[in-house]
């Protein structure tokens, strides 16, 4: 007992805790990601793979760089790096050449997230900051598109991922429209059942619907993400374009043609639910899920762009803080009652 | 609120019960330990005024200590021997206090020294209150607010509903549940005593649904003139807090800065409500509380009513403790203290002495990370406080700020923003540090 004494530890209150930590949450998303990676790389082939390869890759090392140029501890650990590179890479054209992929990462962590103070204070979401770069300075790559299951994808790489920086990416042979495109500029639907399954093109992990749900569900299944978040958004985006398609249905989609499309299920769920860049309040939860909805479903019908769902989420982290202020809750015992 | 038939609060959380080790132990007698501590300050308010000298022959249960003033209580002889000290001797918070040091006779029986009875039928409320200011009651859920000053009103309060608490919501903590098992009766002639004094229309008992059987023993046992019914409550983190049993039981809430009074309620701990009850009719004086002993490295876990001024090291030693043992704190685990020193003594607020063995992962589990926006700490708040902004307003040392735009005032520290913190920032260490400094300034 004397021994007992000199090795007592003195902590405060509470003793216990409730075992999720920052890496264990995040290395969650990771794993509720993977399934989509998966069929990603299963329906482009070697492309995907290494573009996702090349994304993750570009963003651990951005991180670790910029942690050592800090002077701090390598963040590596928890994992939220990983979670951009791969969020950023399934968000980019399969066949988008690999030096554009590097750029776009080294911005995506770099001026997203790192300049920032790294985890927790950047205020936009990392991997749509570099998506947004890229959209903004390779506009024709970052919309030329290739068909999933192309025969062979397994065994060779598209000429375009391999162009040399500057060079004018190669026009493949094949290349196609996703369906957004599709009916933006043609008013050609595309069967939803189609989209949610994946049997379509469009960016690395946007075409699977069916599996970002089931990777949404584990997470929300773990409390480790806000259910609220998603479902505003989606709700939002059903009901008003079920409205609109009503009122017109040869100009405005149909619901379930826009809820499969395009980067939206990718971006409601792992990316809108990014809990850095959106609110805490259960309330201002809803609010921006519901004006990320409406702001998907403005770009898209009405904007010059086949696609919204990335700017959505940039303009809806921009006013998750604020949404917090004005959506915080009355504190316990102040009601109607003058404080002292 | 009520949820499956359960009443319960807003918020909160569920950490593990950890109650299944010695919620079926029955309570028993613990020993003398060969020199007694008993500090004049067990309780909130002005220490006691030590009435014995030292080398002094003192007999079990005899005063050794009376009340200065209102907001102070007695203290009894937790056995028969004699005083070898009145001296300082270190307490929990850390401050020496003054103390008796009481040296128990080798044979010192379990005969307690009885005083004049204050009887149930025929003494006023002012009777009953200073009554129980003489027996030294003080609220055993761990507050350890004198009881009497708890029960006199503030002129022109209307109180309707008493709250017996035994909710009981601190993980490992069984005391509570044991004693409504095992002092039922008890229980009943203290809330006897409680309705004379507050003139109360009706008494609510309250459980959390994990001592369904306490529950239903003590409904089972009401008798039928006592206007008193069992509530049940939902099994969830901090439900004991008097202010959130208040809202759920009753949907009102004590406005910010008031006392429960001022929502018509009024809050006891059951283990004190059965004090009451035992002590009362006999004279007698509180001298020893129910402690559940428990936690991971202890060998020997229980209920035991355990002598006031028992040194934690003898405790600990008679139960037997893993050698590698390297936390012990009283209380539960959620709101506990932990302790310094093993010469600490056991006082009337200590619910419980609780052990781990804390691995080395364990300790590198709780690595700070910044905060990331979970939002965890705003959903579990019972308070509907918003622990992420003032935890990073404290981190600027903007306390003047979390006090005036952010209610940190009403933060009560139950624990619950620092338990679910994913980041492991040491949320209520920094309230708690924020209130010392506005209370300090305040008061300047």
């Amino acid at each position: 007992m004397a021994r007992l004494e000199s090795t007592l530890e003195i902590r405060t209150s509470p003793h216990v805790l409730s075992g999720y930590s920052v890496d264990t949450i995040m290395f969650n998303v990771v794993l509720a990601l993977l399934p989509a990676a998966a069929f990603a790389v299963y329906a482009f082939g070697l492309m995907a793979l290494v573009t996702l390869g090349a994304a993750v890759a570009t963003c651990l090392v951005t991180e670790q760089v910029f942690c050592r140029l800090a002077g701090r501890p390598t963040t590596l650990g928890d994992w939220s790096a990983a979670i951009t590179g791969l969020l950023y890479g399934l968000t980019l054209p399969p066949a988008l050449p690999l030096w554009m992929t590097v750029v776009g990462g080294v911005l995506a962590v770099g001026l997203g997230k790192s300049l920032f103070g790294g985890l927790g204070f950047n205020p936009f979401n990392p991997a749509l900051v570099g998506r947004a770069f890229l959209q903004a300075a390779f506009p024709v790559a970052m919309t030329s598109w290739v068909p999933a299951f192309q025969p062979g994808r397994f065994g060779a790489l598209p000429a375009s991922t391999a162009t040399l920086p500057f060079s004018v990416p190669l026009v493949d042979g094949v290349s196609t429209a996703t369906p957004l495109a599709l009916w933006k500029f043609d008013r050609q639907a595309t069967e939803w059942g189609d989209m949610a399954l994946g049997f379509i093109g469009g960016s690395t992990g946007e075409t699977c619907a069916v599996l970002i749900l089931l990777g949404g569900a584990y997470l929300v299944a773990r409390n480790m993400m806000n259910w609220r978040i998603p479902a505003a958004v989606l709700a939002t985006v059903g009901v008003l374009s079920a409205g609109l398609h009503a009122v017109d249905p040869e100009r405005y989609a149909s619901a379930g043609f826009m809820l499969f499309s395009g980067g939206l299920m990718l971006g409601a769920i792992f990316m809108a639910s990014d809990m850095v860049g959106s609110p805490m309040t259960g309330r201002g939860c809803l609010v921006y899920g519901g004006l990320i909805g409406v702001l998907v479903v403005v770009i898209r019908t009405w904007g010059g762009m086949p696609e919204g769902v990335m700017y959505a989420i940039l303009l809806g982290n921009a006013t998750a803080p604020h949404l917090d202020r004005w959506t915080r809750p009355r504190v316990y015992g102040t009601r109607g009652k003058v404080r002292p | 609120v009520s949820l499956l038939g359960l009443k319960t609060f807003h918020h909160g959380v569920h950490p593990p019960e950890a109650k299944d080790d010695t919620r079926d132990l029955a309570i028993r007698r613990f020993p003398f330990a060969p020199l007694l501590v008993i500090p004049l300050t067990q309780h909130l308010g002005r220490p006691a005024l030590p009435c014995v000298r030292e080398g002094e022959r003192v007999v079990r249960g005899q005063r050794i200590a009376k009340p200065d003033g209102f907001m102070s209580v007695a203290m009894h002889a937790p056995a028969s021997g004699v005083v070898r000290r009145i001296a300082l001797c270190p307490s929990i918070s850390g401050r020496m206090v003054e103390g008796v040091y009481l040296e128990p006779h080798p044979g010192s029986t379990q005969e307690v020294l009885e005083g004049e009875p204050c009887p149930l039928e025929s003494a006023g409320p002012e009777e009953i209150l200073s009554a129980i200011q003489e027996a030294g009651l003080v609220g055993l859920g761990g507050a350890a607010f004198p009881t009497h000053a708890k029960l006199k009103l503030p002129e022109g309060a209307r109180v309707d509903t008493l709250i017996v608490n035994g909710a009981e919501c601190e993980p490992y903590l069984t005391t509570d549940h044991r004693v409504m098992l095992e002092q039922r009766d008890d229980i009943f002639v203290g809330i006897r005593y409680l309705l004379r004094v507050t003139g109360v229309e009706r008494v609510i008992v309250a459980v959390e649904a994990n001592k369904a059987d306490a529950g239903e023993h003590l409904r089972a046992g009401l008798p039928p003139d006592l206007p008193a019914s069992v509530e049940m409550l939902r099994v969830k983190y901090p439900q004991g807090a008097e202010k959130l049993l208040i809202t759920a039981l009753l949907g009102r809430e004590v406005p910010t800065g008031g006392l429960p009074s001022d929502a018509h309620a009024l809050c006891i701990n059951v283990a004190t409500a059965a004090e009451i009850g035992r002590l009362l009719p006999r004279g007698r004086g509180i001298q020893e509380r129910v402690v559940t002993v428990g936690g991971p490295a202890v060998e020997r876990k229980g209920n035991y009513r355990v002598p006031i001024g028992t040194p934690l090291r003898f405790l600990l030693e008679e139960v037997g403790v893993a050698p590698d043992v390297n936390r012990v704190f009283l209380g539960g685990p959620m709101m506990g203290t932990a302790a310094s020193s093993l010469d600490i003594p056991i006082t009337k607020g200590t619910s419980g002495v609780i052990a781990f063995t804390e691995t080395e992962a364990e300790r590198t589990h709780r690595t700070v990370h910044p905060c990331i926006r979970c939002g965890y700490c705003v959903d579990a708040c019972p308070m509907f406080l918003d622990p992420s902004r003032l935890g990073l307003l404290a981190q600027n040392g903007e306390y003047e700020r979390m006090a005036d735009d952010l209610d940190l005032m009403s933060c009560f520290e139950c624990g619950s923003c620092s338990f679910v913190c994913p980041s492991h920032i040491p949320l209520v260490q920094e309230f708690r540090f924020a209130k010392a400094a506005v209370r300090k300034s305040r008061a300047a």
